[in-house]
């Protein structure tokens, strides 16, 4: 399923930890929040995709050893959460509402008004300039205000296919 | 009040006072708006006498399943000899739901309140409260609020100085529908993967790390400083008829009406009123078709089914669905309702965990037999085999989940069964492309 290189010719690049200085400090404070080292993963995931922007296997490594967890372990609920990247994305990330209560709002038209706006073409797919990728999401909760999006945390409500263009004309 | 409209005159409103109004938001504010008394009074108080309180008022579960809240309190153990967890379910994800998300961005500390009378009432000195990875915002604001609270005693180690201890921890999920479930919750809070667990052992015996544990969803917590404050009697007597349905109830409607928003309705309320007079009827030139009333997860009901339904538990439980999470989807005579259907379907195929064989195939076949349907290429016996499938989803597995997706499956087919034949007979063209 990884999306990185394959398993040893993975160029010799030496990988930075994410878990040193002001980031460990912040991880140890969260160690007192909950009873058991475990509980900091899902935390320490998102302070890995925030400061590298996806969860790489060298990554998936590190949080285990911080955590005292196998990297099988790590890597198997890596995977059950969608929001977590296991691949590089477009500095951009962008989630589309499409279930049923967006759908029937024309949810599938600011799809197509994005990958064609954004030059992703296809879902999944990161714009040859590497600012964006677009995917489409499940349920974002926000169903009463068609269609909304997520551009990295910012959540945007009410997306026409109009208004595509300008907002993907805020993002560098 | 129905946020983003004004207030509408049938609507009651509670725990929607302050939607839409930056100043509830700051500890400040909210204690300006009457806030905090509530906590202050509980802490006055033993934890049984809050619980039979919370008994009386009549207060049921907000995010879907409606199971009387003091009842599930009192299901804690008396002596606290081990850690007891407090789990606030901010997970809202039912497509259709968007209510809890008004409650943390605009009343964060109504909720920190609910909560902290809430782990005092059942022993616990941590409550966790899990919110959705995509709520960037009530994330913000929640974080900030808590703060705040902790700044002014409000949370802490020694709560307005009762020498009682409250700490509260936000935790930030990460995409997973089925998390709201309230064991895959807990598996999520513990760094597992979100599968549901065997029940039972129920939560209150061992839940969150193996200790005593209650979940309840944010509405349902919000609402307990009011009751706490205004009385158990108070909160029972905002009902229109039905004892066993008490209280105000936020309903999130979106979808085909002019307009959408959360209202908040005396429990009772006809449905009718909610559709044409707060929500403005369907858009100019529209009829009503379908509406689902509680979330993507209970029964399609036709227009003239919901049209005649009082909107309370029992009520819409007699016109063969459920009130579920009040997360209304209202589709007017331009809906697909097999595409729409397929849809659905395939949000629990996505979201199935895939540990329960029924769910892991069912929803999956379920998905490919609409694709096929829409596609031109249905026969006959499809039906057949859907309702079977939703048979063998139904009542079988660790969760619900499978069973969701079987609800519009099986009232679709019920309700809306000539469009399907449109498509299985080529009087339709095909929605999808060949599959």
């Amino acid at each position: 399923m990884s999306g990185g290189a394959g398993h040893g010719t993975a160029p010799a690049e030496a990988y930075v930890p994410v878990f040193a200085g002001p980031a460990r400090a912040r991880l140890e404070q969260l160690f007192a929040k909950y009873p058991t080292r475990q509980a900091c993963l899902l935390p320490a995931l998102w302070m890995v995709q925030e400061a590298r922007g996806w969860i790489s296997e060298q990554a998936i490594g590190e949080v285990a050893d911080v955590l005292e967890l196998t990297p099988a372990y790590v890597k198997g609920v890596v995977t059950f959460y969608t929001m977590y990247h296991t691949h590089p994305v477009g500095r951009h990330f962008v989630q589309v509402c499409t279930t049923s209560p967006c759908n029937i709002c024309g949810a599938e038209d600011v799809v197509k008004a994005l990958l064609r706006e954004t030059g992703c073409g296809e879902l999944g797919a990161t714009s040859p300039d590497g600012r964006f990728t677009v995917i489409e999401v499940e349920c974002l909760g926000a169903c009463g205000f068609p269609t909304p999006i997520l551009v990295d945390d910012d959540f945007i409500e009410n997306v026409t296919p109009e208004k595509v263009k300008g907002i993907v004309q805020r993002y560098e | 009040m129905g946020y983003p409209h004004p207030s509408h005159p049938k609507e009651t409103v509670v725990l929607s006072k302050h939607f839409g109004d930056p100043e509830a938001r700051t500890y400040a504010g909210w204690v300006r708006h009457g806030g905090y008394q509530a906590l202050r009074k509980a802490l006055g108080m033993t934890r049984e006498a809050i619980v039979e309180e919370v008994k009386a008022s009549g207060l049921r579960g907000r995010g879907g399943a409606g199971f009387p809240t003091g009842l599930k309190w009192s299901f804690m153990p008396k002596e606290v000899v081990k850690p007891h967890y407090l789990v606030c379910n901010a997970d809202e994800s039912e497509p259709g739901t968007f209510k809890d998300r008004e409650i943390m961005r605009w009343t964060p500390h109504a909720l920190i309140e609910g909560c902290a009378i809430a782990a005092y009432a059942i022993g616990a000195e941590r409550c966790y409260i899990y919110i959705r990875g995509e709520f960037t915002e009530p994330w913000k604001v929640m974080s900030a609020a808590v703060e705040e609270a902790l700044a002014n005693g409000a949370l802490g180690d020694d709560v307005f100085g009762s020498g009682k201890r409250i700490e509260m921890v936000l935790h930030r999920g990460a995409g997973a529908y089925i998390c709201g479930e309230e064991t895959a919750m807990m598996n999520s809070i513990e760094g597992r993967r979100g599968n549901p667990r065997i029940k039972p052992p129920f939560p209150a015996v061992a839940g969150l790390f193996g200790m005593p544990t209650t979940i309840n969803n944010v509405e349902t917590l919000s609402a307990v400083p009011h009751i706490l404050e205004r009385g158990a009697a108070w909160y029972k007597s905002l009902c229109l008829g039905n004892p066993k349905s008490t209280g105000t109830k936020l309903v999130s409607v979106c979808g085909h009406v002019r307009r959408p928003g959360n209202y908040e309705v005396t429990m009772g309320t006809p449905l009718r009123d909610i559709l044409h007079d707060m929500c403005g009827g369907p858009p100019p030139g529209r009829k009503f078709k379908a509406v689902i009333p509680g979330g993507s997860s209970v029964p399609i009901m036709t227009a003239e089914e919901a049209e005649a339904t009082v909107f309370d538990y029992e009520g819409v439980v007699e016109k063969g669905s459920m009130l579920g999470s009040a997360g209304m989807i209202v589709m007017d005579d331009s809906t697909d309702m097999v595409y729409q259907i397929w849809r659905l379907a395939r949000f629990y195929a996505h979201e199935s965990c895939a540990q329960c064989t029924q769910c892991r195939e069912g929803t999956a076949w379920t998905t490919r037999i609409l694709e096929r349907i829409l596609a031109g290429k249905g026969k006959v016996d499809d039906f057949q085999l859907l309702l079977d499938l939703s048979e063998n989803m139904t009542g079988k597995t660790i969760c619900v989940l499978s069973d969701s997706c079987a609800a519009p499956v099986v009232s679709g087919i019920q309700k809306f069964r000539s469009e399907f034949e449109a498509y299985i007979a080529g009087a339709r063209e095909p929605a999808l492309a060949s599959v």
